[in-house]
This record gives C-alpha cells, structure tokens and sequence, in this order.
C-alpha cells in the first residue's frame, strides 16, 4: 500500500469542508482535500435558494453561486483534490486509509485531520415507508436541481422546517403539484420568508398532523393523514387520504460520525444539533489533538455556519503546524468567531447557540 | 446522450448523469427487491448513504445507483435480495 504524507487531510469537501481546506492553504499549510464523490461541493451545489445572514455571509448569495466562489479559491491556492476517494478509517490519531477509485488502498499520513463528513437526513417509520416515492426531501432536491428528473408529480411533503419549505418551493418551480405540507408540531418550523413563499403559492399546511400510512401497489399511490393531539398522540378518526406519488420526508438531520468515532474522537449528546457529536472546542479541535472537526458532523446547522466552521478548523489546523504567526491567529480567528456567533445570535439561533456552548464546556471539563 | 441496457431493454441517458437519475427519468422507480418477501425498493437519501437503491451493474451487486454515473452499454439489473456476481 502508498504511504504519503500531507500537512493537512481535509475528508469531505461540501461547505465546510471546502473552506477548511481553502483557509489551511491561505494560512500556508499544505493541504490535500479528499471525498468520495464525483464532484466537489458537497450539498453546497444543489441550494440554488438565496443564503440568510448578513451580507457577511454572503447572505442573498444563491448556494449555487457561492460553491463556484469556493471553487474558484481552492483552484488558485492549489489545494490538491482527491476525488472518488472514500475515507474508511483513521489510525494512529494521523493516519487516513483512503480507497481511490474503488481500486487502489492509500494511506496518508496527515499531521493534523479535519473531518467534515457531514449528516444524513432523518426518516420516520409509518406502515409503507419503503414504498418506491418514499424518500428524503434531499433526495428530492438531488433528482431536481442536480440532476434535472423530477421524483414525481404530486409530493407530499413531511415536515415544514427550512428544508421541507425550500424543497417544496423548489418542486412546484419544477413542475410538481406539493399537496400538501404536514408538521407534527403545533406551529411551523421553517423561516417565514420560504413558508410564505410555498404558502402563497396555494400548498396547504396541515400542522400537529402526521402520515400515519403510505398505500400503493409497487410504489406510492396515496398518503394517509391523521391529526395529532398535544401529547402528540393520533387522533382517532382523524385520518384522511391524499392522493401522492411521493412523500417527501423531511424530519432533519443526523450528524454523519462514522469516521470520528471510529478514530476515538469523544462523543457529546446533543439532541438539538441532531445527536451524538464529537466534542469540539472554540477551535473546532476535536478530544484528539491532531483531529479537528466543522460543519454539520459537528452538529446539524446551516451551510453559512458550517463555511465559518470549517474556516476556523482550517485556520486552527494550520496555526498549531506554525504556519502563521500567533498574531495573524488572533485577528483572524476573532473575526470569524465574531461571524459564526452572528449566525447563531437572535431568536432562531438561541437554542444552537446554548447546544454549542454546551459543547464546548463539556470539552474543558472533560478533558 | 448513451444507450444503458436495463433489465435486457435499451434506455437511453444523459452522459454523466447517475444511474438513479437516468432510471426515474425513463419511469422506472423500483430498483431492487428484497430478499425475504420481495418488496420493491427505490431511491431514498440519493446521496450514497443508505444504499437503498442498489443494483447490479455490470455483473457487479449492491452498486449505489445514485452515486454511480451512467457509461455506454452499460447492463443494469434490478437486483433481488443481496444480488449475485455475475
């Protein structure tokens, strides 16, 4: 098997994986940029919505169009990229096993790691959740806005949090009927400019309302409603039939921790920022001290949250090899400190602001 | 544009979109069956983590077909269960 060495190993080049790599370059770290796709980006080229925040971060900027940006960086800084590459396994706290085109094992070793896998979308159970038409809102917005197939033609769609509503949105500007839109809670989740958006567009909202059932015969045909009570318990008789070809789940996200916990990164229960995630300090520095950690794999947020994350881990990464001076560190790490606390300030980003928090004290405790 | 063979009949694809892709925009939605009771399956996260949607492709099981691109004569199978080599 290769053994190579790298400065930096960045696995998984979505939003804050890609900016990692691009701050550990411009801090003057050599870094090699690794994930198993075909393409680079992530998630990051499917959000063709306008970003929020402040004009700091790009905000009104589509997903899209920041990606390209990204891109654009990494090329000029010369961040090596490995695509088709999967990451199967971290030894010694610095090595990476990697297999590169499905054929050849590679070994790197890596003085410093920033794991930015990323999260997996969530799914809830209801008799005929395997239907064929049965998939997550992601999965959705993938057929759509990467590939161009429309999924099916009348979606009902799970969940009204930010994905639920922007993927909805995004299926009627493809063509697709949402009939409707169901929320378990008693009011909805998502920002108020996309659930207007989908709301003045005619969809329905159904809120403390689940599925209880998909029917069909070999693929989806038809969802079963049922209303839920305030103890979230169906209401009996409550249930009505819409007709579907597609449900669309979108229940949230779970942070995607293979690879950290494998390399014995500890973890942190943290059920608002979607479960079990490597503790992580300030400094995005995981409980091992070559491994640092950014984006959604640190806790489930935003793609603008984990474009300052992956920055702060990039910039760490490189400081601790001695890249840049002390004070070059300082300044910069307080401005993009100074950025990601914006994005979690205000009453959205209350309760994210208290689970990181909680993060980052159980890191000093435990330690 | 190329010619996929899917279960002995010619599709056809866009170069470099995946298999998943090129399979629903031809109609097709089941990809696979499940070994016990042979439930129809099709795509779920689309993204190459839950393997839901995996087929034979080209002799070769349990291929994801959302994170596989299409490449002419291409022979795709629905699979049945945990699929054979072939």
């Amino acid at each position: 098997m290769k053994r190579l060495k790298r400065d930096i190993v960045v696995i998984g080049s979505g939003p804050a994986g890609l900016c990692a790599a691009i701050e550990a370059a411009r801090s003057g770290a050599a870094v090699l940029l690794v994930d198993e796709n075909a393409k680079i980006g992530g998630q990051l080229f499917k959000q063709i919505h306008k970003f929020f925040g402040s004009a700091d971060h790009r905000a009104g900027v589509r997903g899209i169009d920041i990606g390209e940006q990204l891109l654009r960086q990494a090329e000029e800084l010369a961040v090596e990229v490995w695509l088709n590459c999967e990451a199967c396994g971290i030894f010694d706290e610095k090595t990476v096993w990697m297999v590169r085109d499905k054929e050849h094992s590679v070994a790197v070793e890596a003085q410093r790691i920033i794991i930015a896998t990323g999260a997996v979308e969530n799914s809830i159970n209801f008799p005929g959740w395997t239907l064929p038409g049965v998939m997550g809102a992601g999965a959705a917005q993938t057929m759509i806005n990467i590939h161009r197939v429309l999924p099916g033609h009348r979606v009902l769609m799970v969940g009204s949090g930010n994905v639920g509503v922007i993927v909805s949105y995004q299926l009627l500007q493809a063509g697709a009927t949402v009939a409707a839109i169901v929320e378990a809670a008693p009011n909805l989740g998502g920002y108020g400019v996309h659930t207007a958006k989908v709301r003045r567009a005619g969809v329905p909202f159904y809120t403390s309302h689940t599925v209880k059932e998909a029917r069909g015969n070999g693929h989806v045909e038809r969802a079963v409603l049922v209303k839920l009570d305030s103890q979230w318990n169906q209401v009996p008789g409550s249930e009505f039939e819409v007709e579907v070809d597609t449900i669309c789940i979108a229940t949230g996200l779970t942070p995607a921790v293979e690879l950290a916990f494998g390399s014995g990164c500890r973890p942190f229960n943290s059920p608002p920022l979607g479960g079990l995630v490597p503790v992580h300090d300030r400094m995005m520095k995981s409980s091992i001290d070559s491994i640092y950690i950014a984006g959604d794999v640190s806790g489930v947020e935003e793609a603008s949250t984990a474009m300052e994350e992956g920055r702060i881990a990039g910039l760490s990464a490189a400081h601790s090899l001695g890249t840049i001076t002390d004070q070059m560190f300082a300044e910069r790490l307080e401005q993009l400190q100074h950025n990601v606390d914006a994005l979690r300030s205000g009453m959205f980003g209350q309760k994210r602001r208290e689970a990181k928090d909680a993060i980052v004290r159980s890191y000093g405790v435990e330690r | 544009m190329v010619d996929i063979i899917v279960d002995g009949q010619v599709m056809q694809a866009r170069k470099g979109e995946m298999i998943a892709a090129a399979l629903m925009a031809n109609g097709k939605n089941t990809f696979r069956k499940t070994v016990k009771r042979e439930e129809p399956r099709g795509i779920y996260c689309g993204i190459g983590r839950c393997t839901d949607c995996v087929m034979t492709v080209n002799g070769i099981p349990n291929v994801r077909t959302c994170v596989t691109e299409v490449e002419e004569g291409m022979v795709i199978q629905t699979q049945i269960g945990s699929g054979e080599w072939q």
